[in-house]
């Protein structure tokens, strides 16, 4: 009987592998996360030291693209101001989906140190925030770690959609 | 009846001030003391009514009429040489005298002698324009006009620099609160999604320490088992205070102590 056996991850010399279409998705879509180059306050500061070559986001497949259309994560760099949330939401619409967003630093998250009139209170007012990052400012690494609790949360959920939608709380 | 608090000046203020403090004051010289600033003051004495003059560390300040603002700093800049207006702005003194004044900070740069110029208007009153005279006014004034409403008149584009152009309100007067009013602390919420969108988003948290037991997505409590988005009315609602458990932590208060007699 088992000379029978179909070796199938050997056969034809080719390597086999088996895999599911939400695995394969998820894969391709949480190595090559695109971020917009979008910066607010001081920590994009940050954001730019990670994107250079000390820290290079460049190694996880991170890329800053130029514009929301072309970008997967919008990564909120700062103080958010009442002026600015419009356009801060019109750009996280013109991103097309699956999208992510982190919100970094403590002004994004909860408006930090500017207990004032002219400072959104937590971009999560405006925009669905998928990861928190604490910190004023955020270290390079700690956006990096952010970036890959971003991309392992992508890998758990499923790759439809709509599907997608569901699991997310607004 | 609720409690009565005065709002002509509702900004934050330092939680404890020492009673006894009294905030030293800077001397006023006379201007006599100095002969270039004596010249500069008889200069102007010439064009506009001086209400009062004197130096101020090392820097003649002198009051005028609001209507003469401009005679006055023509004067200044043509006869006195005092190029450049460094910066231009009000103050608020609506609560104490019901009134603004507004500073014109002037450098001389040939004799790097600076020189304020003073006046004061009421609330419902504008200022003529300088921008004629110097072009940065452009910009300064209308931070003016959107950080305390004070109208310019003949100003070139009289419209808000800082703010965006449908706020309400401004933001320097006294009577502003610093964490905003009803209308700042909507504005993102009524301008993105509408006003419907209210009751959904809810109101601002001001208090960055505030735990809400009954989220319990963003919260679990110490000491009970709450399962992540479980429903609220499940979670137990007993309060338990915080005890020391003799496991983990060990209590000092407690116990044999041992006195040492001596510094080890
Ligand atoms: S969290 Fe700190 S570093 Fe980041 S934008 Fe706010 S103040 Fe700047």
């Amino acid at each position: 009987m088992a000379q029978h056996q179909v070796n199938y991850a050997s056969s034809g010399g080719l390597p086999v592998a088996l895999t599911t279409v939400d695995r394969l998705l998820n894969w391709g879509r949480s190595n090559s996360l695109w971020p917009l180059t979008y910066g607010l306050a001081c920590c994009a500061i940050e954001m730019m030291a990670s994107g250079a070559s000390r820290f290079d986001f460049d190694r996880m497949g991170v890329i800053f693209r130029a514009s929301p259309r072309q970008a997967d994560v919008m990564i909120l760099a700062g103080t958010l101001s009442k002026k600015h949330a419009e356009f801060a939401r019109r750009l996280y619409d013109q991103m097309a989906e699956p999208k992510w967003v982190i919100s970094m630093g403590s002004c994004a998250n909860t408006g930090g140190m500017f207990n004032t009139y002219a400072t959104v209170q937590g971009v999560d007012r405006i925009i669905p925030v998928d990861i928190y990052l604490p910190g004023c400012a955020p270290r390079p690494e700690t956006l990096q770690y952010a970036m890959m609790m971003l991309q392992k949360k992508i890998r758990r959920e499923p790759a439809d959609m709509k599907k997608r939608k569901l699991q997310r709380f607004v | 009846m609720r409690k009565y608090t005065p709002k002509e000046n509702v900004q934050a203020k330092a939680k404890y001030t020492d009673r006894f403090w009294v905030a030293p004051q800077v001397p006023r010289n006379p201007v006599e003391e100095d002969e270039y600033f004596a010249g500069v003051l008889a200069a102007v004495k010439e064009a506009v009514e001086v209400l009062d003059a004197y130096i101020e560390i090392g820097q003649l300040v002198i009051h005028i009429r609001p209507e003469q603002n401009i005679e006055a700093l023509r004067t200044l800049k043509e006869e006195c040489g005092y190029a450049m207006c460094s910066e231009l702005s009000a103050v608020d003194y609506l609560a104490q005298d019901g009134e603004f004044e507004i500073f014109y900070q002037l450098l001389n740069l040939k004799e790097a002698k600076r020189v304020r110029v003073l006046t004061r208007i009421k609330e419902d009153q504008g200022i003529e324009s300088i921008v004629p005279l110097y072009a940065m006014a452009n910009f300064a004034e209308r931070e003016m006009y959107d950080m305390f409403g004070i109208y310019v008149n003949n100003h070139p584009y009289l419209k808000r620099i800082l703010m965006p152009d449908d706020w309400e309100g401004h933001p320097l007067r006294k009577t502003y609160p610093l964490e905003g009013d009803e209308f700042a602390s909507w504005y993102e919420v009524d301008k993105i999604f509408g006003k419907e969108y209210r009751d959904i988003i809810g109101p601002e948290n001001r208090d960055p320490a505030r735990v809400d037991r009954y989220d319990t997505q963003r919260f679990s409590r110490i000491g009970h088992e709450v399962p992540f988005g479980a429903d609220p009315k499940s979670v137990d609602t007993t309060e338990t205070p915080i005890e020391y458990s003799s496991e983990i932590l060990s209590d000092y208060n407690k116990g044999p102590h041992k006195v040492l007699d001596k510094r080890k």
